[in-house]
């Protein structure tokens, strides 16, 4: 019954084009149309975060997100945020201070980071905690993950007055 | 999960969301951020033909604070109210509230105005709403009209607005002294156990009014005037405090669910209440 909707998105700086129907959430385009396989499916009911991407500047789950809601949207997943040869601070510091155990949760909860880095570029511990309560984690205990993100912030933040 | 195929819609204006519902009637939804009916529709609870979606629809995101009341269109996230410096001037409470409601990628998305209109007890704006004494604005095809946050929810999910109606704006007189929005839940991103919303006015030592709202505590927000009452008159102190949770206990309903039998809800409701009006008291 339902007219597929032509639609546009913006993803990691590449336009995509297709036709969906309206019930496609977004973390499906993602990740079966697109091949964008970095944001997971964890909990499929908007609890834990693991598809975490970020839209027009928002922090959005994207398992509550229809594609089509999205349309003219600009969209970045973690494949967006760096690569193998070319770290984001924040992947770099959940490697050097083990952010991770599984893994699964990770491109979620960087995702996340990078957003709340922007918002807040020098949180307390508890600002980060609070900034990251949209995501779970069931390995690390958080405290890693607490450790990585304030490593990450010092990071960018030295770099940031070495540029000015 | 998948929810059922549906017809999807995103109108520019406002008479172009009143025709579609006028067309298709119940088989027809409004929604905002989405983040109370999207996960109905997966888990197909909710049965949606005919989705109508409110993003492109003007005049609906703002946040106006007049001299004598604030007004806040439906589709303004819970994320803006947070960030708005001279709401958290004027009403504070709203920002306590919100920052207290599911999580940041929810609250991102998450509207007042999908939070108040969806009519689930869970939800903690309406009970604030409530406490502030806000009123609705829901447009139709026959124009516009206003209830009363106080008359709006008749039980679980069945508000004053019908079904060919949107819920625009919200109108709050701007309120006067302490306040407190106080909330137990089990976890991020869960439902409240119990919450209170408590704005109260002191005069020499003496309170002279109180407003008192509860939520999660029945299958609609609890107004409990008789709970405010207790106060007036009073310096809130423990016998106050103990008339005022007495009074909100004879008016709450609560039902035993995951969050524990009856029983705990009114000894936490009782707990929640007490530190609201203590906190609200202190700021009074």
């Amino acid at each position: 019954m339902s007219n597929k909707k032509h639609i546009t998105l913006n993803v990691n700086g590449k336009t995509e084009e297709f036709l969906a129907e309206p019930r496609e959430l977004l973390i499906y385009t993602l990740r079966e149309r697109l091949n964008i396989t970095g944001p997971h499916i964890g909990c499929d009911t908007s609890h834990c975060g693991a598809c975490t991407v970020t839209i027009d500047g928002k922090s959005v789950k994207s398992c509550t997100m229809f594609s089509v809601q999205a349309e003219g949207a600009v969209i970045t997943t973690i494949e967006g945020i760096g690569d193998p040869d070319n770290l984001h601070p924040l992947q770099n510091a959940f490697k050097e201070h083990h952010g991770l155990q599984c893994g699964y949760c990770t491109p979620g909860m960087i995702t996340r980071a990078t957003k709340l880095l922007e918002e807040t570029p020098n949180p307390t511990e508890e600002e980060i905690r609070f900034g990251m309560a949209g995501n779970i984690c069931r390995c690390t205990g958080y405290q890693n993950i607490v450790k990585s993100i304030k490593a990450a912030a010092a990071e960018m933040n030295a770099a940031k007055e070495a540029a000015e | 999960m998948i929810p059922a195929a549906f017809e999807y819609y995103r109108p520019k204006d406002m008479a172009g969301v009143l025709s579609i519902l006028e067309k298709h009637g119940d088989d027809a939804r409004v929604m905002a951020g989405g983040h109370s009916l999207i996960p109905m529709m997966k888990l197909r609870m909710a049965d949606v033909p005919h989705l109508i979606d409110l993003q492109d629809v003007e005049g609906m995101s703002d946040i106006e604070i007049g001299s004598d009341s604030i007004k806040i269109g439906a589709l303004v996230t819970q994320a803006d109210i947070i960030d708005h410096a001279a709401l958290a001037q004027a009403a504070p409470i709203l920002r306590e509230a919100a920052l207290q409601i599911a999580d940041p990628q929810v609250r991102y998305m998450g509207t007042v105005g999908g939070n108040v209109a969806n009519g689930d007890p869970g939800n903690d704006m309406p009970g604030l709403m409530q406490c502030l004494d806000a009123s609705f604005t829901v447009v139709g095809q026959d124009g516009e009209r206003t209830v009363p946050a106080r008359d709006f929810y008749e039980a679980a999910y069945m508000t004053a607005r019908e079904d060919d109606e949107v819920l625009t704006k919200i109108t709050i007189p701007s309120p006067k002294g302490g306040y407190a929005y106080e909330k137990q839940k089990r976890k991020i991103g869960d439902y409240a156990t119990a919450a209170a919303a408590v704005q109260i006015v002191k005069d020499g030592g003496c309170c002279v009014s109180a407003s008192i709202a509860m939520t999660n505590l029945s299958d609609t927000p609890i107004f409990s005037e008789a709970s405010g009452a207790a106060l007036v008159g009073k310096t809130v102190d423990d016998a106050a405090l103990k008339a005022a949770v007495s009074a909100m206990l004879g008016d709450i309903d609560p039902t035993e669910d995951n969050r524990g039998p009856v029983a705990f809800k009114n000894h936490v409701a009782g707990v929640i209440l007490r530190r609201a009006i203590e906190r609200a008291w202190s700021r009074a």
